[in-house]
């Protein structure tokens, strides 16, 4: 018990650490680097808690996808040396108490939860779907995910593929003045408007390409 | 402090909300860090969901936390092309100068 909790007080610092330093880093990119971070920490504490699959998932989703993006869209924007100002700049601090206040209440809104359901635990609902030691997690998660929720799976396929064709339509651009490639007229092209047979007469050529 | 309960993953996750809270209100940098705070606001869900899954025993909990990925990378992609598009329209990122709606 003493190494879960060595490995949870670790992971959840370094997580709450990296967490801070995505809002407080002056460089974007440093941003992204830390966020990583973060979901690495976060997955590692998945895995320990015995959530395998989803801490994988997080691995590859989270890190391997949606930070990589971030980064492009850093580093094709041109923004990561803007400097951070709201430490220094008279005129926006009035946001700083603000924010500090609200998210304050959030926080203390979260933990009372948290001790609410821990004083009275019978207020949770009987569970449905319990958790198994014979078969392993992803055995478990797919049991479910395609039997019971296998509408729900589908509508996130489809929420998918509308964020795909979205961000594609989004971003797609028309270039003008461009000499491209038209696949159209270079497949339909017959035989006939392409080459021609002559016959040449002796001392008088052919005039080509008029 | 060596029992490692339910309570201190919530506690986690409560700290990495607030944080990510405090990273959209305070951020007058652009509009790709408070993005990144909109997915620590996430992360912070999930860590919930999987920690509440555990100790109570219940697998739907991660079930929704899968779904919360998707709907989660949905969302960083499309906001990232809107904010591909906003750039090459207006020239800039920064949150203090995006004000077109103010009037």
């Amino acid at each position: 018990m003493a190494a879960h909790a060595i490995f949870f007080y670790v992971f959840s610092i370094i997580a709450v650490i990296s967490a801070i330093m995505v809002t407080v880093s002056k460089n974007t990119v440093h941003s992204v680097f830390f966020l990583i971070l973060d979901f690495i920490s976060i997955s590692c504490l998945f895995i320990m808690i015995g959530a395998e699959f989803l801490g994988m998932i997080m691995l590859i989703v989270y890190v391997g996808a949606v930070a990589v993006l971030f980064l492009f869209v850093v580093m094709m924007l041109n923004v990561a040396q803007q400097q951070n100002q709201w430490f220094n700049s008279k005129e926006n601090s009035g946001h700083i108490p603000i924010g500090l206040i609200i998210s304050t209440i959030i926080f203390f809104e979260l933990i009372i939860v948290v001790g609410g359901w821990k004083y009275k635990p019978e207020l949770s609902e009987p569970n449905t779907t319990q958790l198994s030691n014979e078969i392993s997690n992803t055995h478990s998660l797919g049991q479910v995910l395609y039997t019971d929720y296998i509408h729900v799976f589908q509508i996130s396929g489809m929420i998918l593929l509308v964020a795909m064709i979205g961000a594609i339509v989004l971003t797609f651009r028309q270039r003008v003045g461009v000499k491209t490639q038209s696949y159209i007229k270079q497949i339909s092209r017959e035989r006939s408007e392409g080459i021609e047979v002559l016959e040449v007469p002796s001392n008088t050529g052919v005039k080509i390409d008029d | 402090m060596t029992e490692i309960g339910l309570g201190h993953y919530l506690t986690l996750g409560a700290v990495i909300f607030s944080i990510g809270v405090i990273g959209i209100f305070l951020n007058r940098k652009n509009i790709i860090v408070i993005l990144m705070s909109i997915e620590l606001i996430l992360l912070a869900v999930n860590i919930n969901l999987v920690s509440f899954s555990i100790y109570l025993d219940d697998l739907t909990g991660q079930v929704f936390t899968l779904f919360i990925l998707t709907v989660a990378a949905a969302e960083a992609a499309i906001g990232l092309a809107i904010i591909v598009v906003y750039y090459r329209n207006a020239g800039t990122i920064r949150v203090e100068e995006i004000d077109k709606l103010k009037g």
